[in-house]
């Protein structure tokens, strides 16, 4: 980001699964209700530990950063977040 | 936006207008290669909450002016084997701006 190297470009086209469709979907709808605004959300994928950001998808980094920035306004709370993650991943 | 809530224009088309050499933490737009160069300012592209305090969950008032500046690039990469008319043109907030 921002003139550090970074290696080759991948140029190659790919279609978005649905939950990376649904997870833009949620930033548009956060952003219309003011309760996100992009520089929130820039700021949260910026301070991503190297190694967390480097392992992350991009849609990936945008969950991780659309949660942090619904606990620090107070939207969710880490236990809420916490239970429901559990409840989908028995979902399977 | 009430005019009391916007910071007013500094600069103009064609001032010569130098970025600040700066890293702070924070978010901040101004991209890292452009940090400390010097450029020509295009226009002035209105006046905008600034992204920096956007960013800390605060309203960004007053809003801050935003400029497309102009920058040859080969003043930008030491390396740069294109043409000397070659530009890249970058949106800056007026306080990453000063004068040369």
């Amino acid at each position: 980001m921002g003139g550090m190297p970074a290696g080759k470009v991948d140029r190659s086209e790919h279609d978005y699964s649905d939950w990376e469709r649904r997870v833009d979907a949620m930033a548009v709808l956060l952003g219309r209700k003011r309760r996100l605004t992009v520089d929130e959300r820039r700021r949260a994928i910026e301070t991503l530990a190297p190694q967390a950001y480097d392992a992350l998808s991009y849609y990936e980094r945008w969950v991780v950063a659309l949660g942090q920035t619904m606990v620090q306004r107070g939207i969710i709370t880490s236990a809420e977040l916490a239970r429901r993650m559990l409840e989908v991943e028995k979902r399977g | 936006m009430k005019s009391k809530s916007v910071v007013k224009a500094r600069f103009g088309p064609g001032d010569a207008v130098r970025v600040l050499d700066a890293y702070p933490l924070g978010h901040v737009r101004t991209p890292f290669y452009i940090r400390g160069k010097t450029g020509t300012v295009e226009r002035l592209c209105g006046a905008f909450p600034n992204p920096e305090e956007l960013a800390q969950m605060r309203d960004g008032l007053p809003a801050q002016p935003l400029y497309r500046v102009r920058f040859r690039q080969q003043d930008v990469w030491p390396d740069y084997r294109g043409s000397s008319q070659d530009v890249v043109e970058v949106e800056i907030y007026q306080h990453w701006l000063e004068k040369p």
